[in-house]
């Protein structure tokens, strides 16, 4: 693998320190012809340099809306509401003009989702993909974009990289294409890059390779990311805090280490519960959870998953919990947050 | 065609399902794909064999060509006294009933315009069977669910979870003796994956039936199953008691995805080890490696590896391996 130096020359106009994500108190109301849906519901973080943050959830429990959000893909108008603020490397995206914000894609923020047939035309080569975002946004010309393409898949682990920039889509394999994704996304070293379930539609080992690549990539660049998955696993090991979302909010925050250690969440505790484990022996009964994460467009009062929790009391279904710092035996733990009238593992607010 | 061998058939006795050097090819545009070359397997009366190997290695193939959608295009299936291939479709339909099929997709796999009491009684009435009010909300209380609240839903307003308890009732109502699952949780989220898996293992004692359980989850795989055969490229690999399958698996290849797999534990699944020792991915199946089709990845790979493919051996009690240079006796390792 060649050194990525060659991509070091750009620094993010992020000042050192600051966060080069801040997202505060974002709602995303969706309208359908069924009813209004809070898909995000109030959520609050900031990100800084070189940092990753996952977002663990179930199906429909609001991260890819998140994600999309933040890229300023979901605006307010017509279809949604947006309220609240995303200020990615200084810049309000909101506040953007259709024109800004393509500039912001390209150079301040990447992107990769699950499928990477989205992100790829299928009639333009490999190499057109990038070979367009650099001479857009980098100003270079044929020649210089050419070689540059050259470096970037090089840079992503695709072999024989010359030959592979003349390939329509179709003749690369799921991982391949992922990874020229991955390189488009890279193009310009953002200073943010989502990752929206970047290898959920890729095989065991083709997620590993792609994983890896990614924190790699990661390190080299100083980029921050923001990793989503529905898979608590691919996030463990890969972020350094994880964020779990419940029907569109962030229930309990924590570093990596300390939300699969000693969750204070029960929903948390409930998932975690409820992975089948390789080192458990064949046939052991699993802890499933009931039920099912409510309807978004009627969610219940009070804790939205008091009717599947086991501690629910009471006051459970009155009053809506809010998400707060962490303490233990009146100790606060930094950086560890929920949002819960009765936690477990000792935690308190 | 040589398979991987048959070495790991058990004696003739109680098995429900036999298989025996089963291909399925399929033509494709002047060339055929080898989806699935000889593979054997037996399930016994009672138990659960777990199919696993990644996207592309021929597990549904495998799956349906057993079930005679299509038939192989070679090979023999028995089910029970019965072997099905070479019978005319009207004979097959008739046996096959005692075998269904859970598919991945539960939403889709159900017709959208049918009620639950409609679909849960279809199998029963193609046959000319009168079903029951009873028999119906017998088995969709057997399945977890209320039967007053689905009674008059159709699919699309049932979420995945209650979709795929659906066809587990449906199956059911055909009295199967095996039950064959091609990857009947992967499109579930963990909560109701539980939920699913442990249906399954509860159906299974009460019906008294036997499973083929495929996925690409090692420890979904693990968690259900009695015996694994692990898959690679249309090939058996290695053919283990499930409760080995974590820390005395031995196929570089079975030993790959266990090194993939991300687990979500605080020390975080499958941490970056630098050193790729394996690369690349599945090989095309239109043209598959000569020898051994894993040794395109596999860092034991040798000089033998390409010209003689490697059958299955005994290497521990119920364990068979596929590989010349892992496992007890091997040359190298
Ligand atoms: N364009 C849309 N129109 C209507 N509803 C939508 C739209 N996009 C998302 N939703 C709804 O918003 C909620 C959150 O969806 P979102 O896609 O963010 O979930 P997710 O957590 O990414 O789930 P998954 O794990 O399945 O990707 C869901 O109830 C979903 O059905
Ligand atoms: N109907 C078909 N026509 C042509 N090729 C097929 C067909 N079904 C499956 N294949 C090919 O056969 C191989 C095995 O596929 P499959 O059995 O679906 O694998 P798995 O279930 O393990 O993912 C793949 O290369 C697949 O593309
Ligand atoms: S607030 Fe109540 S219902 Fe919600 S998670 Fe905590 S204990 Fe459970
Ligand atoms: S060592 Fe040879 S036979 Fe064994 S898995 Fe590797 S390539 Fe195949
Ligand atoms: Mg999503
Ligand atoms: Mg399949």
């Amino acid at each position: 693998m060649s050194s990525s130096s060659a991509l070091l020359g750009k620094r993010s106009a992020t000042e050192p320190g600051s966060p080069v994500l801040v997202v505060e108190d974002l709602r995303t109301r969706i309208h359908t012809p069924r009813g209004d849906l809070q898909a995000v519901d109030g959520i609050s973080f900031s990100l800084g340099r070189g940092e990753t943050l996952g977002i663990v959830g179930e199906s429909g429990s609001g991260k890819s809306v998140l994600g999309r959000t933040i890229m300023g893909l979901y605006t307010d108008g017509p279809v949604t509401t947006v309220t609240g603020r995303v200020t990615i490397a200084g810049k309000d995206v909101h506040a953007l003009s259709a024109k800004e914000l393509r500039s912001l894609w390209g150079a301040d923020v990447g992107m990769v989702f699950q499928d990477p047939m989205t992100a790829l035309n299928p009639v333009k080569k490999a190499g057109v993909h990038l070979t367009e975002s650099l001479r857009r946004h980098r100003g270079m010309n044929r020649s210089q974009a050419r070689a540059r393409a050259e470096e970037l898949l090089n840079l992503v682990g695709i072999p024989e990289p010359r030959r592979r920039l003349d390939q329509y889509p179709h003749e690369l394999s799921g991982g391949m294409r992922q990874r020229v994704v991955i390189a488009m996304a890279l193009a310009n070293e953002p200073a943010l890059l989502i990752a929206d379930e970047p290898t959920t539609a890729l095989d065991v080992t083709v997620q590993k390779q792609i994983l890896d690549l990614l924190a790699r990539l990661q390190g080299e660049l100083g980029m921050a990311m923001v990793l989503i998955s529905h898979n608590l696993g691919v996030v463990a090991g890969r972020a350094d805090r994880v964020a779990v979302m419940y029907a569109g909010r962030v229930i309990e925050m924590a570093d990596a280490a300390t939300l699969f250690e000693a969750p204070h969440h029960p929903y948390t505790e409930a998932l975690l519960a409820a992975i089948p484990r390789l080192h458990q022996p064949p046939h052991v009964r699993l802890e499933a959870i009931d039920g099912a994460p409510p309807n978004m467009i009627a969610p219940p009062v009070g804790c939205r998953f008091a009717p599947r929790c086991r501690y629910a009391q009471d006051d459970c279904s009155q009053v809506l919990p809010v998400l707060d710092p962490a303490a233990v035996d009146g100790v606060a733990t930094p950086g560890h947050s929920f949002a819960c009238h009765h936690p477990v593992n000792g935690g308190r607010h | 065609m040589a398979g991987s061998g048959t070495l790991h058939l058990r004696p003739e006795g109680d098995q429900i399902l036999s298989v025996e050097e089963l291909v399925v090819e399929f033509p494709a545009g002047g060339h055929t794909v080898h989806a699935v070359s000889g593979i054997s397997f037996d399930v016994l009366d009672g138990e659960t064999l777990g199919i696993l190997g990644e996207s592309g290695c021929g597990k549904s193939s495998a799956g349906r060509a057993v079930m005679q959608l299509p038939p192989p295009t070679s090979g023999s299936v028995r089910l029970g006294e019965d072997e099905l291939t070479g019978l005319n479709d009207q004979a097959v339909r008739k046996r096959r009933a005692r075998m269904q099929m859970i598919f991945q997709d539960p939403v889709s796999s159900l017709n959208p315009r049918r009620k639950v009491k409609d679909l849960v009684a279809e199998g029963p009435r193609i046959w000319g069977t009168e079903v029951t009010r009873e028999q119906i909300e017998s088995v969709l209380s057997a399945v977890g669910l209320e039967p007053a609240a689905v009674w008059d839903r159709r699919p699309h307003e049932l979420s995945g979870g209650q979709c795929q308890r659906i066809c587990i009732a449906r199956a059911l109502m055909l009295d199967p003796r095996v039950l064959i699952c091609d990857e009947p949780v992967s499109s579930l989220d963990v909560s109701v994956q539980a939920q699913i898996l442990n249906l399954l293992e509860e159906t299974k004692k009460r019906y008294g039936l036997s499973m083929v359980f495929i996925a690409h989850d090692l420890a979904v795989v693990k968690n259900i199953s009695d015996r694994i055969m692990v898959m690679y490229l249309g090939k058996v690999c290695e053919v283990l008691p499930a409760g080995r399958l974590a820390d005395r698996a031995l196929h570089p290849y079975t030993r790959l995805l266990l090194e993939s797999v991300p687990e979500a534990t605080p020390a975080g699944g499958s941490p970056d080890t630098g050193t790729q020792r394996f690369t690349g991915e599945l090989p095309s199946p239109l043209n598959p490696p000569s020898g051994c089709r894993f040794r395109t990845r596999c860092p034991l790979a040798t000089e033998e590896c390409t010209t003689i493919e490697p059958q299955l051996r005994e290497v521990g009690d119920g364990h068979y391996l596929a590989c010349h240079n892992s496992g007890p006796g091997a040359a190298v390792a």
